[in-house]
Protein backbone atom coordinates (compact mmCIF):
# COMPACT_ATOMS: atom_id res chain seq x y z
CA UNK A 1 0.00 0.00 0.00
CA UNK A 2 1.57 3.14 -1.24
CA UNK A 3 0.43 5.43 1.63
CA UNK A 4 1.53 8.73 -0.08
CA UNK A 5 -0.79 8.09 -3.30
CA UNK A 6 -3.56 7.92 -0.54
CA UNK A 7 -2.51 11.17 1.04
CA UNK A 8 -2.33 13.13 -2.11
CA UNK A 9 -5.48 12.18 -3.66
CA UNK A 10 -7.65 13.42 -0.23
CA UNK A 11 -5.31 16.62 -0.43
CA UNK A 12 -6.16 16.67 -4.64
CA UNK A 13 -10.03 16.03 -3.78
CA UNK A 14 -9.62 18.57 -0.80
CA UNK A 15 -8.28 21.57 -2.85
CA UNK A 16 -10.69 20.96 -6.01
CA UNK A 17 -13.24 20.99 -3.80
CA UNK A 18 -12.73 24.17 -2.44
CA UNK A 19 -11.32 25.27 -5.74
CA UNK A 20 -14.68 24.66 -7.11
CA UNK A 21 -16.28 26.70 -5.34
CA UNK A 22 -14.12 29.48 -4.88
CA UNK A 23 -16.94 32.08 -4.60
CA UNK A 24 -18.10 30.41 -1.48
CA UNK A 25 -13.87 30.04 0.09
CA UNK A 26 -11.88 32.83 -1.50
CA UNK A 27 -13.85 35.68 -2.35
CA UNK A 28 -15.53 36.30 0.73
CA UNK A 29 -12.43 37.00 2.86
CA UNK A 30 -11.14 39.53 -0.33
CA UNK A 31 -14.34 41.29 0.27
CA UNK A 32 -13.78 41.37 4.58
CA UNK A 33 -10.34 42.08 4.51
CA UNK A 34 -10.59 44.87 1.92
CA UNK A 35 -13.69 46.65 4.01
CA UNK A 36 -11.29 45.97 7.34
CA UNK A 37 -8.25 47.82 5.72
CA UNK A 38 -10.68 50.38 4.65
CA UNK A 39 -12.80 50.73 7.24
CA UNK A 40 -10.49 50.41 10.41
CA UNK A 41 -7.14 51.21 8.08
CA UNK A 42 -7.79 53.92 6.16
CA UNK A 43 -10.95 55.83 7.56
CA UNK A 44 -10.39 55.11 11.67
CA UNK A 45 -6.90 54.10 12.01
CA UNK A 46 -5.56 57.53 10.75
CA UNK A 47 -6.74 59.13 13.74
CA UNK A 48 -5.73 56.33 16.30
CA UNK A 49 -1.96 57.15 15.42
CA UNK A 50 1.27 54.23 15.86
CA UNK A 51 0.91 51.51 17.85
CA UNK A 52 4.41 50.03 18.73
CA UNK A 53 6.10 52.46 16.54
CA UNK A 54 4.29 51.32 13.51
CA UNK A 55 1.30 52.76 11.80
CA UNK A 56 -1.85 51.24 12.52
CA UNK A 57 -2.56 49.62 9.17
CA UNK A 58 0.64 48.42 9.25
CA UNK A 59 -0.05 47.33 12.87
CA UNK A 60 -3.17 45.33 11.91
CA UNK A 61 -2.27 43.55 8.53
CA UNK A 62 -0.75 40.57 10.02
CA UNK A 63 -3.45 40.01 12.49
CA UNK A 64 -6.12 40.22 9.77
CA UNK A 65 -3.88 37.49 7.85
CA UNK A 66 -4.01 35.23 10.17
CA UNK A 67 -7.43 35.91 11.85
CA UNK A 68 -8.65 34.78 7.75
CA UNK A 69 -6.31 31.69 8.14
CA UNK A 70 -7.16 30.55 11.16
CA UNK A 71 -11.29 30.72 10.30
CA UNK A 72 -10.49 29.07 6.73
CA UNK A 73 -8.56 26.74 7.70
CA UNK A 74 -11.04 25.36 10.45
CA UNK A 75 -14.18 26.14 7.97
CA UNK A 76 -12.18 23.72 5.20
CA UNK A 77 -11.64 20.78 7.30
CA UNK A 78 -15.03 21.06 9.41
CA UNK A 79 -17.20 21.98 6.72
CA UNK A 80 -15.79 19.05 4.37
CA UNK A 81 -15.34 16.43 6.97
CA UNK A 82 -18.56 16.30 8.26
CA UNK A 83 -20.17 16.82 4.48
CA UNK A 84 -18.28 13.56 4.10
CA UNK A 85 -19.99 11.97 6.81
CA UNK A 86 -23.48 13.29 5.82
CA UNK A 87 -23.09 12.03 2.59
CA UNK A 88 -21.65 9.10 4.33
CA UNK A 89 -18.70 9.02 1.73
CA UNK A 90 -16.64 8.60 4.33
CA UNK A 91 -17.31 5.23 4.19
CA UNK A 92 -15.42 5.29 0.67
CA UNK A 93 -11.91 5.55 3.26
CA UNK A 94 -13.03 3.30 5.96
CA UNK A 95 -13.76 0.43 3.81
CA UNK A 96 -10.14 1.14 2.53
CA UNK A 97 -6.68 0.37 3.53
CA UNK A 98 -5.70 3.99 4.05
CA UNK A 99 -4.45 4.46 7.45
CA UNK A 100 -6.02 6.74 10.53
CA UNK A 101 -2.95 8.67 10.32
CA UNK A 102 -2.97 9.42 6.33
CA UNK A 103 -7.02 10.47 6.29
CA UNK A 104 -5.75 13.02 9.06
CA UNK A 105 -2.88 14.60 7.39
CA UNK A 106 -4.84 14.70 3.97
CA UNK A 107 -7.74 16.12 5.48
CA UNK A 108 -5.47 19.18 7.36
CA UNK A 109 -3.18 19.20 4.44
CA UNK A 110 -6.11 20.32 2.88
CA UNK A 111 -7.45 22.94 5.24
CA UNK A 112 -3.72 24.23 5.62
CA UNK A 113 -3.81 24.52 1.35
CA UNK A 114 -6.97 26.73 1.50
CA UNK A 115 -5.15 28.93 4.79
CA UNK A 116 -2.50 29.52 2.45
CA UNK A 117 -4.61 30.55 -0.53
CA UNK A 118 -6.79 32.79 2.02
CA UNK A 119 -3.88 34.25 3.50
CA UNK A 120 -2.21 35.01 0.13
CA UNK A 121 -4.79 36.86 -1.20
CA UNK A 122 -5.64 38.88 1.95
CA UNK A 123 -1.73 39.58 1.97
CA UNK A 124 -1.99 40.61 -1.88
CA UNK A 125 -5.39 42.93 -0.74
CA UNK A 126 -3.16 44.13 2.37
CA UNK A 127 -0.24 45.52 0.11
CA UNK A 128 -2.90 47.94 -1.81
CA UNK A 129 -3.44 49.35 1.81
CA UNK A 130 -0.52 49.13 3.83
CA UNK A 131 3.42 49.18 2.98
CA UNK A 132 4.78 46.42 4.57
CA UNK A 133 8.13 44.86 4.51
CA UNK A 134 8.69 41.50 5.89
CA UNK A 135 10.74 41.78 9.34
CA UNK A 136 11.69 37.49 9.92
CA UNK A 137 9.97 35.52 6.61
CA UNK A 138 11.15 32.43 8.19
CA UNK A 139 9.15 33.25 11.04
CA UNK A 140 5.85 34.59 9.42
CA UNK A 141 5.91 31.43 7.22
CA UNK A 142 6.10 28.74 10.21
CA UNK A 143 3.62 30.76 12.48
CA UNK A 144 1.29 30.77 9.48
CA UNK A 145 1.75 26.80 8.54
CA UNK A 146 1.53 26.01 12.43
CA UNK A 147 -1.81 28.24 12.59
CA UNK A 148 -3.33 26.88 9.68
CA UNK A 149 -2.41 23.23 10.86
CA UNK A 150 -3.57 23.77 14.30
CA UNK A 151 -7.05 25.03 13.46
CA UNK A 152 -7.07 22.27 10.88
CA UNK A 153 -7.15 19.65 13.35
CA UNK A 154 -9.15 21.66 15.74
CA UNK A 155 -12.17 22.26 12.33
CA UNK A 156 -11.44 18.10 11.93
CA UNK A 157 -12.41 17.32 15.65
CA UNK A 158 -15.40 19.51 15.41
CA UNK A 159 -16.31 17.44 12.63
CA UNK A 160 -15.85 14.31 13.98
CA UNK A 161 -17.92 14.94 16.90
CA UNK A 162 -20.51 16.77 14.98
CA UNK A 163 -24.41 15.74 14.62
CA UNK A 164 -25.99 18.58 12.56
CA UNK A 165 -24.56 21.71 10.57
CA UNK A 166 -25.56 23.47 13.35
CA UNK A 167 -23.15 21.71 15.37
CA UNK A 168 -20.11 23.31 13.19
CA UNK A 169 -21.17 26.61 13.28
CA UNK A 170 -21.16 26.83 16.83
CA UNK A 171 -17.37 27.08 17.61
CA UNK A 172 -16.48 29.58 14.58
CA UNK A 173 -19.62 31.19 15.48
CA UNK A 174 -19.39 31.19 19.92
CA UNK A 175 -15.47 30.35 19.67
CA UNK A 176 -13.15 31.31 17.48
CA UNK A 177 -14.35 34.55 16.49
CA UNK A 178 -14.68 36.03 19.85
CA UNK A 179 -11.05 34.22 20.63
CA UNK A 180 -9.67 35.85 17.35
CA UNK A 181 -10.69 39.60 17.30
CA UNK A 182 -10.16 39.79 21.32
CA UNK A 183 -6.80 38.00 20.07
CA UNK A 184 -4.82 41.42 19.27
CA UNK A 185 -5.56 41.88 15.85
CA UNK A 186 -6.93 45.26 16.35
CA UNK A 187 -4.87 46.48 18.94
CA UNK A 188 -2.40 45.69 21.09
CA UNK A 189 -3.16 44.38 24.70
CA UNK A 190 -0.91 46.87 25.95
CA UNK A 191 -3.19 49.41 25.92
CA UNK A 192 -5.79 47.29 28.18
CA UNK A 193 -6.45 47.42 31.66
CA UNK A 194 -3.78 45.36 33.85
CA UNK A 195 -6.67 42.54 34.50
CA UNK A 196 -7.87 42.64 30.73
CA UNK A 197 -4.31 41.74 29.72
CA UNK A 198 -3.78 38.97 32.02
CA UNK A 199 -6.78 37.35 31.11
CA UNK A 200 -5.88 38.11 27.37
CA UNK A 201 -2.92 35.87 28.01
CA UNK A 202 -4.82 32.89 28.09
CA UNK A 203 -6.09 33.35 24.62
CA UNK A 204 -4.00 31.33 22.54
CA UNK A 205 -4.84 32.90 19.79
CA UNK A 206 -2.95 35.88 21.13
CA UNK A 207 0.34 34.01 20.85
CA UNK A 208 -0.23 33.49 17.02
CA UNK A 209 -0.98 36.68 16.24
CA UNK A 210 1.61 38.26 17.65
CA UNK A 211 4.22 35.97 16.57
CA UNK A 212 2.90 36.43 13.06
CA UNK A 213 3.19 40.25 13.57
CA UNK A 214 6.48 39.83 15.03
CA UNK A 215 7.56 38.04 11.77
CA UNK A 216 6.00 40.28 9.49
CA UNK A 217 6.94 43.87 11.16
CA UNK A 218 8.67 43.37 14.21
CA UNK A 219 6.48 44.36 16.82
CA UNK A 220 5.45 41.73 19.56
CA UNK A 221 2.90 41.47 22.88
CA UNK A 222 4.41 38.37 24.11
CA UNK A 223 7.69 36.07 24.42
CA UNK A 224 7.78 34.35 20.69
CA UNK A 225 9.60 31.37 21.98
CA UNK A 226 6.61 30.64 24.09
CA UNK A 227 4.17 31.55 21.66
CA UNK A 228 5.83 28.75 19.36
CA UNK A 229 5.84 26.15 22.28
CA UNK A 230 2.29 26.74 22.80
CA UNK A 231 1.55 26.44 19.23
CA UNK A 232 3.36 23.61 19.32
CA UNK A 233 1.91 21.83 22.64
CA UNK A 234 -1.83 22.47 20.77
CA UNK A 235 -1.27 20.54 17.62
CA UNK A 236 0.70 17.96 19.73
CA UNK A 237 -2.29 17.16 21.65
CA UNK A 238 -4.74 17.87 18.91
CA UNK A 239 -3.13 15.46 16.67
CA UNK A 240 -3.02 12.57 19.21
CA UNK A 241 -6.93 13.25 19.89
CA UNK A 242 -7.95 13.30 16.51
CA UNK A 243 -6.03 9.85 15.91
CA UNK A 244 -7.46 8.91 18.53
CA UNK A 245 -11.10 9.44 17.38
CA UNK A 246 -10.66 8.11 14.58
CA UNK A 247 -8.98 4.98 15.86
CA UNK A 248 -12.06 4.15 17.89
CA UNK A 249 -14.45 5.35 15.15
CA UNK A 250 -16.09 8.02 17.78
CA UNK A 251 -18.59 9.75 15.26
CA UNK A 252 -18.06 7.78 12.32
CA UNK A 253 -18.73 4.30 13.60
CA UNK A 254 -21.34 2.46 15.25
CA UNK B 1 -8.48 -21.03 0.72
CA UNK B 2 -11.31 -18.97 2.53
CA UNK B 3 -12.20 -16.19 1.25
CA UNK B 4 -14.34 -15.11 4.72
CA UNK B 5 -14.12 -17.02 7.56
CA UNK B 6 -15.64 -15.61 10.61
CA UNK B 7 -15.59 -16.95 14.06
CA UNK B 8 -17.81 -16.09 17.16
CA UNK B 9 -18.86 -12.93 16.26
CA UNK B 10 -21.03 -10.12 18.54
CA UNK B 11 -21.79 -6.63 18.03
CA UNK B 12 -23.90 -5.30 20.94
CA UNK B 13 -24.87 -1.40 20.08
CA UNK B 14 -24.68 0.85 22.78
CA UNK B 15 -28.61 0.67 23.31
CA UNK B 16 -27.81 -2.84 24.69
CA UNK B 17 -29.50 -4.21 21.29
CA UNK B 18 -27.59 -7.77 20.42
CA UNK B 19 -26.96 -7.67 16.58
CA UNK B 20 -24.95 -10.46 16.36
CA UNK B 21 -25.01 -13.36 19.10
CA UNK B 22 -21.74 -14.92 18.10
CA UNK B 23 -21.97 -16.38 14.52
CA UNK B 24 -19.86 -18.23 12.80
CA UNK B 25 -19.85 -18.20 8.81
CA UNK B 26 -17.27 -19.77 5.81
CA UNK B 27 -17.52 -18.24 2.63
CA UNK B 28 -15.00 -20.53 -0.36
CA UNK B 29 -12.68 -18.46 -2.65
CA UNK B 30 -14.25 -18.16 -5.71
CA UNK B 31 -18.21 -18.38 -3.98
CA UNK B 32 -21.23 -16.69 -4.94
CA UNK B 33 -22.23 -16.58 -1.76
CA UNK B 34 -25.67 -15.78 -0.56
CA UNK B 35 -26.49 -13.78 2.55
CA UNK B 36 -30.04 -13.83 3.70
CA UNK B 37 -32.16 -12.65 5.77
CA UNK B 38 -35.44 -10.95 7.32
CA UNK B 39 -34.73 -7.02 7.71
CA UNK B 40 -33.23 -6.14 11.34
CA UNK B 41 -31.78 -9.94 11.34
CA UNK B 42 -27.98 -8.79 11.68
CA UNK B 43 -26.94 -9.00 7.87
CA UNK B 44 -26.13 -4.95 7.31
CA UNK B 45 -23.73 -5.82 11.01
CA UNK B 46 -22.06 -8.30 9.40
CA UNK B 47 -21.01 -6.65 6.23
CA UNK B 48 -20.50 -3.40 8.08
CA UNK B 49 -18.11 -5.26 10.88
CA UNK B 50 -16.40 -7.14 7.54
CA UNK B 51 -16.20 -3.92 5.33
CA UNK B 52 -14.66 -1.97 8.75
CA UNK B 53 -17.23 0.29 9.36
CA UNK B 54 -19.01 -1.06 12.35
CA UNK B 55 -16.95 -2.14 15.30
CA UNK B 56 -16.93 -5.82 16.76
CA UNK B 57 -17.59 -6.29 19.77
CA UNK B 58 -15.97 -9.37 20.01
CA UNK B 59 -15.00 -12.38 17.76
CA UNK B 60 -12.60 -12.46 14.63
CA UNK B 61 -12.93 -12.00 10.98
CA UNK B 62 -10.29 -12.94 8.82
CA UNK B 63 -10.38 -12.43 4.78
CA UNK B 64 -8.27 -14.74 2.92
CA UNK B 65 -6.16 -15.41 5.69
CA UNK B 66 -5.78 -11.66 7.10
CA UNK B 67 -7.11 -11.14 9.76
CA UNK B 68 -9.01 -7.98 9.75
CA UNK B 69 -7.65 -6.82 13.24
CA UNK B 70 -4.21 -7.61 13.29
CA UNK B 71 -3.30 -7.36 9.57
CA UNK B 72 -6.18 -4.91 8.96
CA UNK B 73 -4.18 -3.37 5.69
CA UNK B 74 -3.75 -6.39 3.65
CA UNK B 75 -7.30 -7.61 4.69
CA UNK B 76 -9.08 -4.11 3.50
CA UNK B 77 -6.78 -4.75 0.04
CA UNK B 78 -9.25 -7.98 -0.56
CA UNK B 79 -12.19 -6.46 -0.19
CA UNK B 80 -14.44 -4.07 -2.41
CA UNK B 81 -17.99 -2.95 -1.36
CA UNK B 82 -21.13 -2.14 -3.18
CA UNK B 83 -23.05 -0.66 0.05
CA UNK B 84 -27.21 -0.32 0.35
CA UNK B 85 -27.60 3.32 -0.16
CA UNK B 86 -25.74 5.95 -2.46
CA UNK B 87 -22.60 7.04 -0.60
CA UNK B 88 -20.81 8.62 -2.96
CA UNK B 89 -20.21 12.38 -3.50
CA UNK B 90 -22.74 13.63 -5.24
CA UNK B 91 -20.97 16.55 -6.23
CA UNK B 92 -18.27 14.71 -7.56
CA UNK B 93 -17.75 13.26 -11.30
CA UNK B 94 -18.40 9.53 -12.03
CA UNK B 95 -15.03 9.54 -13.08
CA UNK B 96 -13.50 11.60 -10.38
CA UNK B 97 -15.11 9.28 -7.60
CA UNK B 98 -13.61 5.83 -9.33
CA UNK B 99 -10.19 7.46 -9.70
CA UNK B 100 -9.87 9.04 -5.67
CA UNK B 101 -11.10 5.17 -4.76
CA UNK B 102 -8.34 3.53 -6.71
CA UNK B 103 -5.73 6.83 -4.86
CA UNK B 104 -7.42 5.37 -1.39
CA UNK B 105 -5.91 1.87 -2.54
CA UNK B 106 -2.61 3.29 -3.48
CA UNK B 107 -2.64 2.83 -7.48
CA UNK B 108 -0.88 5.41 -8.84
CA UNK B 109 -2.73 8.45 -11.15
CA UNK B 110 -2.15 6.64 -14.68
CA UNK B 111 -3.02 3.50 -14.24
CA UNK B 112 -6.21 4.85 -11.87
CA UNK B 113 -7.44 6.48 -15.00
CA UNK B 114 -6.70 3.42 -17.23
CA UNK B 115 -8.78 1.01 -14.65
CA UNK B 116 -11.59 3.58 -14.39
CA UNK B 117 -11.73 3.60 -17.82
CA UNK B 118 -12.10 -0.24 -17.77
CA UNK B 119 -14.64 0.05 -15.07
CA UNK B 120 -16.70 2.63 -16.81
CA UNK B 121 -16.97 0.58 -19.92
CA UNK B 122 -17.76 -2.38 -18.03
CA UNK B 123 -20.68 -0.46 -16.24
CA UNK B 124 -21.76 0.82 -19.61
CA UNK B 125 -21.07 4.49 -18.11
CA UNK B 126 -18.28 5.73 -20.00
CA UNK B 127 -20.08 8.35 -21.76
CA UNK B 128 -21.32 9.79 -18.13
CA UNK B 129 -17.69 9.92 -16.92
CA UNK B 130 -18.14 13.74 -16.87
CA UNK B 131 -21.45 14.10 -14.86
CA UNK B 132 -21.94 14.98 -11.72
CA UNK B 133 -23.13 11.85 -9.92
CA UNK B 134 -26.28 13.24 -8.28
CA UNK B 135 -27.37 14.11 -12.08
CA UNK B 136 -27.68 10.09 -12.87
CA UNK B 137 -30.37 7.91 -12.90
CA UNK B 138 -30.94 5.19 -9.88
CA UNK B 139 -29.95 2.24 -11.68
CA UNK B 140 -26.50 4.32 -12.78
CA UNK B 141 -25.90 4.91 -9.23
CA UNK B 142 -25.83 1.86 -8.64
CA UNK B 143 -23.31 1.09 -11.14
CA UNK B 144 -21.39 4.11 -10.09
CA UNK B 145 -20.98 1.90 -7.00
CA UNK B 146 -19.86 -1.11 -8.60
CA UNK B 147 -17.70 0.29 -10.74
CA UNK B 148 -16.14 2.30 -7.42
CA UNK B 149 -16.23 -1.14 -5.72
CA UNK B 150 -14.25 -2.97 -8.38
CA UNK B 151 -11.47 -0.81 -9.21
CA UNK B 152 -9.00 -2.04 -7.51
CA UNK B 153 -9.76 -5.68 -8.20
CA UNK B 154 -10.59 -7.37 -5.32
CA UNK B 155 -10.87 -10.43 -4.42
CA UNK B 156 -14.14 -10.39 -2.34
CA UNK B 157 -16.85 -8.36 -3.51
CA UNK B 158 -19.52 -7.34 -0.93
CA UNK B 159 -23.06 -6.87 -2.44
CA UNK B 160 -25.46 -5.21 -0.42
CA UNK B 161 -28.54 -5.25 -2.15
CA UNK B 162 -27.46 -4.24 -5.59
CA UNK B 163 -30.15 -4.48 -7.08
CA UNK B 164 -32.86 -2.77 -4.70
CA UNK B 165 -35.00 -0.40 -6.19
CA UNK B 166 -33.62 -0.51 -9.67
CA UNK B 167 -35.95 -1.90 -12.71
CA UNK B 168 -36.01 -5.58 -14.44
CA UNK B 169 -34.46 -4.85 -17.31
CA UNK B 170 -31.62 -2.80 -15.39
CA UNK B 171 -31.36 -5.59 -12.59
CA UNK B 172 -31.09 -8.48 -15.59
CA UNK B 173 -27.94 -6.49 -16.76
CA UNK B 174 -26.54 -6.85 -12.92
CA UNK B 175 -26.99 -10.49 -12.49
CA UNK B 176 -25.26 -10.78 -16.08
CA UNK B 177 -22.98 -8.52 -15.03
CA UNK B 178 -21.94 -10.14 -11.12
CA UNK B 179 -21.72 -13.83 -12.91
CA UNK B 180 -19.30 -12.36 -15.31
CA UNK B 181 -17.10 -10.93 -12.35
CA UNK B 182 -17.76 -14.32 -10.33
CA UNK B 183 -16.56 -16.63 -13.30
CA UNK B 184 -13.20 -14.37 -13.61
CA UNK B 185 -12.59 -15.74 -10.08
CA UNK B 186 -13.96 -12.82 -7.73
CA UNK B 187 -15.93 -14.33 -4.94
CA UNK B 188 -18.81 -12.50 -4.29
CA UNK B 189 -21.43 -12.10 -0.65
CA UNK B 190 -24.56 -10.91 -1.84
CA UNK B 191 -27.40 -9.79 0.37
CA UNK B 192 -30.92 -9.05 -1.33
CA UNK B 193 -34.74 -9.61 -0.37
CA UNK B 194 -35.43 -10.57 -4.15
CA UNK B 195 -34.90 -14.82 -3.30
CA UNK B 196 -35.48 -15.23 -7.28
CA UNK B 197 -32.31 -13.49 -7.34
CA UNK B 198 -30.13 -15.58 -4.96
CA UNK B 199 -31.86 -18.87 -5.97
CA UNK B 200 -30.45 -18.00 -9.29
CA UNK B 201 -27.23 -16.50 -9.04
CA UNK B 202 -25.93 -18.21 -5.41
CA UNK B 203 -24.02 -21.45 -4.85
CA UNK B 204 -23.82 -21.26 -1.33
CA UNK B 205 -26.02 -19.71 1.54
CA UNK B 206 -26.53 -18.54 4.51
CA UNK B 207 -29.50 -17.38 6.74
CA UNK B 208 -29.26 -15.10 9.60
CA UNK B 209 -32.17 -14.27 12.23
CA UNK B 210 -32.17 -12.40 15.54
CA UNK B 211 -28.72 -11.84 15.09
CA UNK B 212 -27.82 -15.80 14.65
CA UNK B 213 -26.95 -18.43 11.70
CA UNK B 214 -29.91 -20.48 11.06
CA UNK B 215 -29.01 -22.28 7.74
CA UNK B 216 -25.82 -22.44 6.13
CA UNK B 217 -25.53 -24.78 3.10
CA UNK B 218 -25.36 -25.02 -0.67
CA UNK B 219 -28.68 -23.57 -2.45
CA UNK B 220 -29.15 -27.05 -4.12
CA UNK B 221 -28.92 -29.36 -0.77
CA UNK B 222 -31.55 -26.51 0.60
CA UNK B 223 -33.94 -26.27 -1.90
CA UNK B 224 -33.99 -30.46 -1.53
CA UNK B 225 -35.17 -30.39 1.67
CA UNK B 226 -38.21 -28.55 0.24
CA UNK B 227 -40.67 -31.04 0.43
CA UNK B 228 -43.99 -29.20 -0.90
CA UNK B 229 -44.81 -26.74 -3.64
CA UNK B 230 -47.00 -24.33 -4.08
CA UNK B 231 -49.06 -22.94 -6.87
CA UNK B 232 -52.48 -21.27 -8.00
CA UNK B 233 -54.62 -22.88 -10.52
CA UNK B 234 -57.11 -20.54 -12.27
CA UNK B 235 -60.31 -22.39 -13.27
CA UNK B 236 -61.97 -22.42 -15.86
CA UNK B 237 -65.76 -22.58 -13.81
CA UNK B 238 -66.68 -21.17 -10.61
CA UNK B 239 -66.61 -23.47 -7.77
CA UNK B 240 -68.54 -22.79 -4.58
CA UNK B 241 -65.55 -24.91 -2.23
CA UNK B 242 -62.57 -26.27 -2.72
CA UNK B 243 -62.49 -29.64 -3.26
CA UNK B 244 -61.21 -32.64 -1.19
CA UNK B 245 -58.05 -34.04 -2.65
CA UNK B 246 -56.47 -36.97 -0.22
CA UNK B 247 -52.98 -35.85 0.39
CA UNK B 248 -53.18 -32.18 -1.18
CA UNK B 249 -53.60 -28.85 0.65
CA UNK B 250 -56.24 -27.17 -1.17
CA UNK B 251 -57.06 -23.93 -0.11
CA UNK B 252 -59.73 -21.16 -2.38
CA UNK B 253 -58.26 -18.12 -3.21
CA UNK B 254 -61.65 -16.96 -4.93
CA UNK B 255 -64.18 -18.71 -7.07
CA UNK B 256 -61.92 -18.99 -9.81
CA UNK B 257 -58.88 -19.83 -8.42
CA UNK B 258 -57.35 -22.26 -5.99
CA UNK B 259 -54.03 -22.69 -4.10
CA UNK B 260 -52.98 -26.31 -3.79
CA UNK B 261 -50.17 -27.31 -1.95
CA UNK B 262 -48.50 -30.25 -3.92
CA UNK B 263 -46.11 -32.79 -1.57
CA UNK B 264 -43.22 -33.60 -3.77
CA UNK B 265 -43.56 -37.94 -3.59
CA UNK B 266 -47.35 -37.01 -5.31
CA UNK B 267 -46.69 -34.96 -8.03
CA UNK B 268 -49.58 -33.01 -10.27
CA UNK B 269 -50.82 -35.47 -12.56
CA UNK B 270 -52.86 -37.32 -9.52
CA UNK B 271 -53.71 -34.18 -8.72
CA UNK B 272 -55.45 -33.19 -12.10
CA UNK B 273 -57.23 -36.51 -11.93
CA UNK B 274 -58.82 -36.22 -8.92
CA UNK B 275 -59.80 -32.48 -10.08
CA UNK B 276 -60.90 -33.95 -13.23
CA UNK B 277 -63.23 -36.37 -11.26
CA UNK B 278 -64.82 -33.61 -9.21
CA UNK B 279 -65.39 -32.19 -12.83
CA UNK B 280 -63.09 -28.62 -12.04
CA UNK B 281 -61.00 -28.46 -15.32
CA UNK B 282 -58.04 -26.05 -14.90
CA UNK B 283 -57.03 -23.74 -17.44
CA UNK B 284 -53.75 -22.47 -16.62
CA UNK B 285 -51.35 -22.74 -13.00
CA UNK B 286 -48.71 -20.76 -11.98
CA UNK B 287 -45.67 -21.36 -9.22
CA UNK B 288 -47.27 -19.62 -5.79
CA UNK B 289 -43.92 -18.44 -4.13
CA UNK B 290 -40.44 -19.55 -5.71
CA UNK B 291 -38.73 -22.36 -3.82
CA UNK B 292 -36.25 -20.58 -2.00
CA UNK B 293 -38.68 -18.18 -0.29
CA UNK B 294 -40.67 -20.81 0.65
CA UNK B 295 -37.69 -22.25 2.75
CA UNK B 296 -36.52 -18.73 3.50
CA UNK B 297 -40.32 -18.88 5.29
CA UNK B 298 -40.04 -21.68 6.95
CA UNK B 299 -36.52 -21.75 8.17
CA UNK B 300 -36.91 -17.97 9.43
CA UNK B 301 -40.24 -19.41 11.17
CA UNK B 302 -39.27 -22.10 12.70
CA UNK B 303 -36.32 -19.75 14.43
CA UNK B 304 -38.25 -17.21 15.24
CA UNK B 305 -40.74 -19.78 17.13
CA UNK B 306 -37.97 -21.50 18.85
CA UNK B 307 -36.94 -17.98 19.89
CA UNK B 308 -33.26 -18.15 18.22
Amino acid sequence: MNNSIAFWTIVTKEVRRFTRIWPQTILPPAITTSLYFLIFGKLIGDRIGPIGGVGYIDYIVPGVILMSVISHAYANVVSSFYSTKFQRNIEELLVSPVPNWVILAGYVSGGVVRGIMVGGVVTVISLMFADISIAHFGISAVVFILTATLFSLAGFINAVFADSFDDIAIIPSFVLTPLSYLGGVFYSVAMLPEIWQKISLVNPILYMINAFRYGLIGVTDVDIKFAFIITGCFIVVLSLFSLYLLKKGIGIKT
Amino acid sequence: MKALSIRKLTKKYNNGFEALKGIDLDVDSGDFFALLGPNGAGKSTTIGIISSLVNATSGTVTIFGHDLHKDRERAKTCIGLVPQEINFNQFETVKHIVQIQAGYYGIGQKEARQRTERCLKQMDLWTQRDTVSRRLSGGMKRRVMIARAMVHSPKLLILDEPTAGVDIEIRRSMWELMEEVNKQGTTIILTTHYLEEAESLCRNIAIINNGQIVEHSDMASLLNRLNMDHFVLDLAAPVKAAPHCQGYQIDMISERSLSVGVPKEQGLNRLFEMLTAHDIKVISLKNKSNRLEQMFMDLVGSSAEQGL
